[in-house]
């Protein structure tokens, strides 16, 4: 019988796999830590459930005493450009991290929607005159509701829309200058 | 006595109901809908939590939205299916059965079936162990008279 022969081989074989299994966790593991030291894996990140989605149309008010024209839910429908939806709050330390880089983006022509979160209008307004305005456009989400209706789950947040007016890219949390680079030129470009 | 062992009874819930009464819907049997959807939310930013043990902002967020919709008389799966349009699967505490969750649900199926044929060879080897079985009488005759044959 051809089986007698076979079994000492595959027996041998298997004394590797408990091996084979130990390596691929320890790589796995490896990559995972290497992930979170420099930031391109977050184990704690949750993928929106947007993408490739319409943006919510929600109407919202502009924030009083700040002189920008507010948004209306069909401005997203389908924009000239690919535009950014940012959530801000003048009390979220990171927001003071990320705002350089909406400046930036300012700066160079890319369109920003704000979106400011759970905020006192005073304080808003203070925060943008200390730190400059880069947005083409501001409401107010005094309640948390658009917060919601994006899947938000903590402020900054950012959304970037096609002209389709889809969302394709999500960023939690502050960007910083390598996220422009590594992630949303890219992007910016690819849906220009 | 038996008043105070109600009132022991009773008191935890009580204790519970009395924590946010703003919060809470005026009809019993829809806040006790709203609490059933609640308990099976994730509070995205505690993430160990369901939205009803959280005391995280956004936890109250979605507490108070699943309350008006309740009371706007939605089902349960309208509801939980809002939240779960926007939030994806992460926010049920249950998780779905879906493509991306099929390993999960088939994983306990997969080793239960790697034990099994595990099981199954180990018992197979074990009976080829035994050898063949004894010779019956009628054979024992048939042997001995090839036996004397030769």
């Amino acid at each position: 019988m051809s089986g007698t022969k076979a079994t000492p081989l595959s027996r041998r074989a298997l004394l590797w796999v408990p091996l084979g299994v130990a390596a691929a966790g320890g790589v796995g593991f490896w990559a995972m830590l290497r992930g979170m030291r420099d930031g391109s894996y977050d184990p704690r990140g949750v993928p929106s459930a947007l993408i490739g989605k319409p943006a919510p149309r929600i109407a919202l008010p502009a924030v009083e005493g700040i002189d920008l024209p507010a948004f209306a839910p069909d401005a997203l429908a389908a924009p000239a450009a690919p535009v950014l939806v940012n959530f801000w709050a003048s009390w979220c330390v990171p927001c003071v991290v990320e705002h350089p880089q909406l400046m930036a983006l300012h700066r160079r022509g890319v369109r920003i929607l704000g979106i400011n979160y759970k905020d006192k209008p005073a304080d808003a307004a203070r925060f943008l005159a200390r730190h400059g305005n880069p947005f083409a456009a501001l409401v107010a989400d005094a309640e948390g509701r658009a917060g919601i209706e994006y899947g938000l789950y903590g402020v900054p947040e950012t959304y970037l829309l096609d002209k389709g007016g889809l969302i394709r890219w999500r960023w939690a949390g502050p960007m910083m200058p390598d996220t422009l680079s590594a992630e949303l030129d890219p992007l910016l470009r690819r849906h220009a | 006595m038996r008043a105070l062992l109600f009132a022991l009874v009773l008191a935890p819930g009580l204790a519970l109901a009395v924590g946010r009464p703003s919060e809470m819907l005026p009809n019993p049997a829809a806040e006790a809908r709203a609490q059933e959807i609640g308990r099976e939310l994730r509070c995205m930013v505690c993430q160990n939590q369901s939205i009803e043990d959280s005391e995280a902002d956004l936890a109250r967020d979605l507490r108070r939205l699943v309350r008006e919709r309740v009371a706007a008389g939605e089902s349960s799966d309208a509801v939980r299916d809002y939240v779960h349009a926007r939030y994806g699967d992460f926010v049920l505490l249950r998780p779905p059965f879906n493509w991306v969750t099929a390993p999960l649900w088939a994983l306990p199926v997969i080793v239960l079936g790697i034990g099994g044929l595990v099981l199954l060879r180990m018992r197979r080897r074990q009976a080829a162990r035994t050898g063949p079985a004894p010779l019956t009488d009628e054979e024992r005759a048939r042997l001995a008279a090839l036996e004397k044959e030769l």
